[in-house]
């Protein structure tokens, strides 16, 4: 009998408890955002596809269905720290096979070789690259992402990626790295 | 010849980490002294054995760690860790006891958190609290003051009993904690303890030899040392007023009220504050800044929790004294503490205590 | 509010938490008066000498300038001048190194001075307080003065704030140790910079005028005292000594008790605050008309035997002020040059590095002066910093944060409120260079945030692309449909004959395809296209009939029948083709495109491809069906048959020519667009042919050589694989025709039968 009360006074507080999580699961629910749009959010937009998708919304619907999160050069390692902060995962080093995530670089157009075939402007994701068919194209080099998507389509291989370079509102207190003038 | 580049500001002030040890450790003598000379050699003896222990777990760990062990060790850190636990182990622990005891202070306390300003717990208290549990009779074995022991010892007596268990003449650690009319002496606050659990009144539980006007023969002075070396270390601003006086003044409040409501059940605020460890634990143990809270208001907090644990584990607990406790079960609060007692940055309205 | 004021002149002040007292040393400079340094042998001026954007050169290599000429000039308000410290020749424009921790090269205009020292002609107004303010503001903004205590802000800026002001604070704190320009300043021009406070209340009309100067400036506090005698709104405040109470933030807490609030500026609580030297450079520019050339520097440290305070050019290289002071390189084991204080300035690169407006001290230290920072230890979380930290932030944490990269977090501790003044770093037993992770760490997330920005913009803009190839796509897929509809409207228009005849064939072909010849096609709405196929449907069943006797009669001869039957279907195609093929050139009429004609001519080909397996299949059918046929009743009925049906013949024939003539005219329009469609009424086409060639065979086979002859012409041109193919299957239909012309006039019996 006593073992009755026992199962009962326990299935009821059980039921209780249950209540109460799951009048606090609807009470207190959290509204965020759809995962694809945060991790989206994150990622850097350059919509180069070095991670083997065709932009940074494509992957981010890969993550969000288990992909790998370090595959994206451009975002690096905090990229990849953030990613793994959302998604709860153990953040990783970056995936080599993806390319290295070195030096920022936008892409320049050498213009006086450059013979006006548009194709960059067809390649550019962010229609960066401004010109008209015959005439001379130009890297707005603030809107570039450096995704270096219109490398290739050139045919006269006018196109370099150079590196960005560094201001003093750009700088990033590398102490170790400014060169000391030697006296003597 | 180049110009060396550095980042402002270039001039420092002089104060260092292993010169704040030190301080704390020379603020300690006093009161380590005037123990050795209540309770005999054994306490030194122990502070020896603790600190080649510590400083050798230590390099060992920095070593495995691959780090610069004779830098980490010059910042007398685990001295200080092995002068506490010395202090607070019983004059004639057996040697491999308190071997123990240092290597789990600095080897699983410390290092294993991360060394030194990682640790969440204070690594001597963690040690001391470890022992108490793992071997209750030996760390309960404290001496009488040594002019009421039957047998009093000396310094190659305490080596004989700590590395041998008997002392030349053949007195066993029991004999030599008998006093002069052959009762076990129990330290002031064990007997005290016992006697009122036994239905005696505070009066009853007092009068006995090791007791003068209610206060711990020894114990009164000694916590007097720690009172007076603490005050050198705040005047030296080598700690914050914070611990001490809130932990101290818990205890007057809550050991207060309780006296004054049944003076015959609770012992009386000034037994409290001059027994036992307590005034170790406030200007010495507790202000231990790598795991006590670092804001003002937290520090308050924090000192004012210990206060309230000693005199609740006093009281109602199963161990005579409380301070290792109540200062390991109150760093586990501090980064609690902490998140909740953040100072209103400049240009803020209010703190933003949001969880 | 008054009692705020009782209180500031009584000398009380407020504090602010934490601050630390490291050795002052200002009386190593602060002895002597203010020299003068001789002119350097290059002046580098930074184009850039002030927060805000740089402004455009108005010199260039080669170019004379006289000493206060302005070297650029902006229309943009956050822009400043700069100006030639001397007369001399602009000797280059390039990049040179800066006045910036990061010791980065910057543009800079280097002047070699000529000597002469020649002025400007310069334009002082100093009945300023009878002109509008615009105009004094003018003036101090051609002037360049930027705020010279050290961050460099526009003072014109400033000096036309949108509010009420209730507060002009004039700092004199210096609270940085070694600094003692401002105190020299104050000492030796107190009476000037009194008339800059007295401009800058004209322009601010300030409640109160707070004169603000640490107590261990004795001197300068009674200077100033005497300066402002006659001027009782103007209060000097000897404040206590702590560092950093010279900071914005701390000053105005000091004397007022306010706070600024966070991401908002000291004249949101009603302050303004001005450093001395700016004031005495405004006195400047008002009553001299002097640009700001020059200013007052600090030379200190022990590492230079004549510490002092100098009159220098902006633009002078360091190492020009380094010799005046005497700095004694040689003894110097670790060299250290400090541009700005001990606590917040920063170390230099180069000894050429130029005299900027925000300079306001050089330090050389010794080794024992200030030992070198030692190896970092560990944080024992003795929150000294805290402790120390003037805006009650928690160093411990945020350097635990920023160490560990969690800059969100760190943030959380407001990161953003640190003003960097190293108090934290001063106190820190563990020598932990917090500041210089707070630096980091504050520039790792600018850096994020900017690239977050950039990453919305890539964004924005990788989808609006997205959108506008999919709108263009759509537009184009529309366009494809109005143009489909605008010709099927035309044709419709242009009668509907043709196309209710395509409808019919349609119908036919279906009817064909099936093999059940009876059912007529009743649903083509047209009713002339339903007419025709009504009466080509019982043309058929005639036939059918005619032909269903001689089958049964025969045994193999329904066999046979339907093969003949399908085989004149085919050579009616060939003529269908054929008419096509005249559509073919009024195609090319029509449009100019190359590549429709070419379709067209592809499915020309492809139709006579058709015809000349019709051709072959045609002869053998036909062969085995007289031969088959014996049976001579039935040919005779066919043959009388034939004969009646003669008479209709003609009629039917126009009919087909009008369809032949009209139809051309449908694929043309349709080629326009959809290659597709056009087949498909080609094929349609065919087929409905290939029921009437049911009826004349023969003729078919005639008529349709003759324009696929006619064909081959427009579409040589059209395209050389297309023209081979044509012109092989018009050679094989040529011999098909002499073979089925020879067949045709012996086996005429046959043939009328299908009549």
């Amino acid at each position: 009998m006593s073992l009755l009360y026992a199962l009962l006074a326990i299935g009821l507080l059980a039921l209780l408890f249950g209540l109460i999580l799951g009048y606090a699961a609807v009470r207190f629910k959290v509204e965020s955002d759809p995962l694809v749009e945060q991790i989206d959010a994150i990622l850097p937009q350059t919509q180069c596809g070095q991670c083997g998708y065709p932009g940074c919304r494509p992957y981010a619907e890969a993550i969000a269905n288990g992909d790998e999160i370090n595959k994206c050069p451009p975002g690096g390692e905090s990229t990849i720290r953030q990613l793994a902060d959302l998604m709860g995962l153990e953040a990783k080093p970056l995936d080599d096979a993806h390319g290295s995530n070195d030096v920022k670089k936008v892409a320049f157009i050498r213009e006086d070789e450059c013979i006006g075939c548009t194709k960059c402007i067809q390649a550019c994701p962010v229609d960066a690259i401004v010109g008209a068919s015959k005439q001379m194209h130009t890297v707005i080099s603030e809107e570039c992402t450096g995704c270096d998507l219109c490398v290739d389509p050139c045919p006269v291989d006018c196109i370099d990626m150079v590196p960005v370079k560094v201001t003093a509102s750009s700088w990033r207190w590398q102490l170790d790295a400014i060169p000391v003038k030697t006296i003597d | 010849m180049s110009l060396r580049i550095a980042s402002s500001p270039h001039q420092r002030s002089q104060r260092s980490t292993a010169e704040l040890m030190r301080l704390v450790c020379y603020c300690a003598l006093p009161g380590f002294a005037l123990q050795c000379w209540f309770f005999g050699w054994g306490s030194l003896l122990q502070f020896l054995i603790a600190a080649v222990v510590a400083l050798g777990t230590e390099a060992l760990i920095l070593e495995l760690r691959k780090k610069d062990f004779e830098k980490a060790l010059s910042d007398c850190s685990a001295l200080l860790t092995a002068l506490l636990l010395a202090i607070c182990l019983p004059p004639l622990t057996p040697w491999w006891i308190t071997a123990i005891g240092a290597f789990f202070a600095i080897g699983i306390a410390k290092q294993l958190y991360g060394g030194l300003g990682s640790n969440l717990f204070n690594p001597a208290m963690v040690a001391y609290v470890t022992l108490l549990v793992s071997f209750p009779v030996a760390m309960t074995s404290w001496l009488p003051p040594q002019h009421l022991a039957e047998h009093p010892y000396n310094l190659v007596d305490a080596l004989s009993v700590i590395f041998t268990g008997f002392t030349g003449e053949g007195y066993s650690l029991t004999q030599l904690r008998s006093d002069a009319d052959g009762f076990t002496m129990a330290t002031p606050l064990d007997a005290v303890k016992t006697d009122l659990s036994l239905g005696l009144t505070l009066e009853e539980a007092t009068s006995k030899g090791q007791f003068n006007n209610g206060l711990g023969i020894g114990w009164f002075w000694i916590n007097l040392a720690y009172l007076a070396g603490g005050l050198v270390l705040l005047k030296l601003r080598a700690i914050k007023w914070q611990i001490p006086v809130s932990m101290l003044g818990t205890i007057l409040l809550v050991a207060g009220i309780m006296h004054l409501s049944a003076p015959d059940l609770f012992a009386s605020p000034w037994f409290h504050l001059l027994s036992g460890g307590t005034m170790l634990g406030a200007f010495f143990i507790a202000t231990d800044p790598v795991s006590a809270s670092t804001t003002d208001r937290g520090r308050l907090l924090f000192g004012a929790g210990i206060g309230l644990l000693v005199v609740v584990i006093r009281t109602w607990g199963g161990y005579p004294d409380a301070i290792a406790f109540a200062v390991v079960l109150m760093n586990m609060a501090v980064p609690l503490i902490d998140y909740y007692t953040r100072p209103r940055t400049y240009g803020h309205q209010r703190q933003r205590g949001k969880p | 509010m008054q009692s705020l004021i009782d209180k500031i002149r009584q000398g009380r002040f407020f504090d602010f938490p934490g601050g630390v007292h490291p050795p002052g040393r200002k009386t190593l400079s602060n002895q002597d008066v203010i020299g003068k340094c001789t002119l350097p042998e290059h002046l580098y001026l930074t184009v850039k000498q002030h927060i805000g954007a740089p402004g455009q050169l108005q010199v260039k290599v080669g170019d004379e300038v006289l000493k206060g000429q302005a070297l650029t000039r902006s229309t943009n308000p956050f822009a400043l001048p700069v100006h030639a410290p001397t007369s001399g020749k602009v000797t280059a424009i390039a990049p040179h190194v800066s006045a910036h921790p990061s010791g980065l090269a910057e543009l800079s205009v280097e002047i070699t001075p000529d000597g002469r020292d020649k002025w400007i002609d310069l334009t002082p107004i100093p009945d300023y307080q009878q002109l509008p303010k615009t105009r004094i503001i003018e003036a101090i903004c051609d002037a360049g003065i930027a705020g010279m205590g050290g961050a460099g802000f526009p003072t014109h800026i400033k000096v036309s704030p949108k509010k009420d002001v209730e507060f002009l604070v004039i700092n004199g704190a210096e609270c940085e140790p070694y600094i003692t320009a401002d105190d020299r300043l104050m000492r030796e021009h107190a009476w000037q910079i009194r008339q800059g406070i007295d401009v800058l209340c004209h322009l601010l009309n300030p409640g109160h005028v707070l004169i603000a100067i640490e107590d261990n400036k004795p001197e300068a506090i009674q200077a100033m005292q005497v300066a402002c005698q006659e001027k009782p709104d103007y209060i000097i405040c000897p404040i206590p000594t702590k560092y950093p109470a010279g900071g914005e933030k701390q000053l105005i807490q000091v004397l007022t008790g306010r706070e600024v609030p966070h991401g908002r500026l000291p004249i949101d609580v009603g302050i303004i605050m001005q450093n001395v030297g700016t004031c005495f450079a405004v006195a400047d520019v008002i009553f001299t008309g002097k640009p700001l050339i020059q200013r007052v520097v600090t030379l200190t440290g022990e590492a230079m035997t004549k510490p002092c305070n100098v009159w220098a050019l902006l633009g002078t290289p360091i190492c020009h002020l380094l010799k005046h002071a005497g700095y004694e390189k040689a003894q110097q084991g670790v060299q250290r040059l400090i541009m700005g204080g001990p606590m917040m300035g920063f170390s230099l690169a180069s000894e050429q590095i130029p005299v900027v407006k925000s300079t306001n001290c050089i330090l050389a230290p010794t080794q024992q002066e200030m030992t070198l920072p030692e190896e970092e230890q560990a944080c024992i979380r003795c929150s000294a910093c805290a402790d120390a930290c003037p805006v009650n932030l928690l160093p411990q944490q945020m350097y635990w944060h920023s160490k560990a990269k969690e800059l969100d977090k760190a943030q959380d501790y407001n990161l953003f409120d640190c003003i960097e003044c190293g108090a934290c770093a001063y106190v820190c037993p563990s020598q932990i260079p917090l500041v210089h992770y707070y630096r980091v760490a504050k520039a790792q997330i600018r850096q994020q945030e900017e690239e977050k920005q950039k990453a919305d913009k890539a964004r924005d803009r990788f989808e609006a692309r997205k959108q506008r190839l999919e709108e263009e796509k759509a537009e184009r897929e529309l366009k494809h449909q109005q143009a489909a509809e605008a010709r099927r409207e035309a044709m419709h228009k242009q009668g509907d004959d043709p196309k209710s005849k395509v409808a019919a064939a349609l119908a036919r072909a279906r009817k064909q395809q099936t093999s059940d010849e009876t059912t007529a096609a009743p649903e083509t709405a047209d009713k002339v296209a339903a007419a025709i196929a009504r009466a080509k449907a019982r043309k058929a069943a005639v036939q059918q009939g005619d032909s269903a006797p001689s089958d049964t009669a025969d045994t193999a001869a329904e066999d046979k029948q339907a093969k003949v039957a399908a085989a004149v279907a085919r050579a009616k195609a060939r003529k269908a083709a054929t008419q096509q093929g005249h559509a073919a050139p009024s195609d090319t009429a029509d449009t100019a495109a190359e590549d429709k004609q070419a379709k067209v001519a592809a499915a020309v080909a492809r139709a006579k491809a058709r015809k000349a397996a019709v051709q072959q299949g045609d002869a053998a059918p036909s062969d085995t069906a007289d031969t088959a046929a014996e049976d001579k009743q039935a040919k005779e009925a066919t043959a009388s048959k034939s004969k009646t049906t003669k008479q209709v013949k003609p009629k039917d024939k126009v009919s087909t020519q009008v369809t032949a003539a009209d139809t051309p005219v449908k694929p043309a329009p349709a080629d326009d667009r959809e290659e597709q469609k056009r087949q498909r009424v080609a094929a349609a086409i065919a087929k409905a042919k290939q029921q009437k060639a049911q009826k004349d065979r023969q003729q078919a086979s005639s008529t349709a050589d003759m324009p696929a002859e006619k064909v081959a012409q427009p579409l040589v041109e059209v395209d050389e694989q297309k023209k081979q193919r044509v012109a092989a299957a018009i050679a094989k239909a040529k011999a098909r025709k002499a073979k089925l012309d020879m067949q045709s006039s012996a086996d005429n019996q046959q043939d009328k039968t299908d009549e």
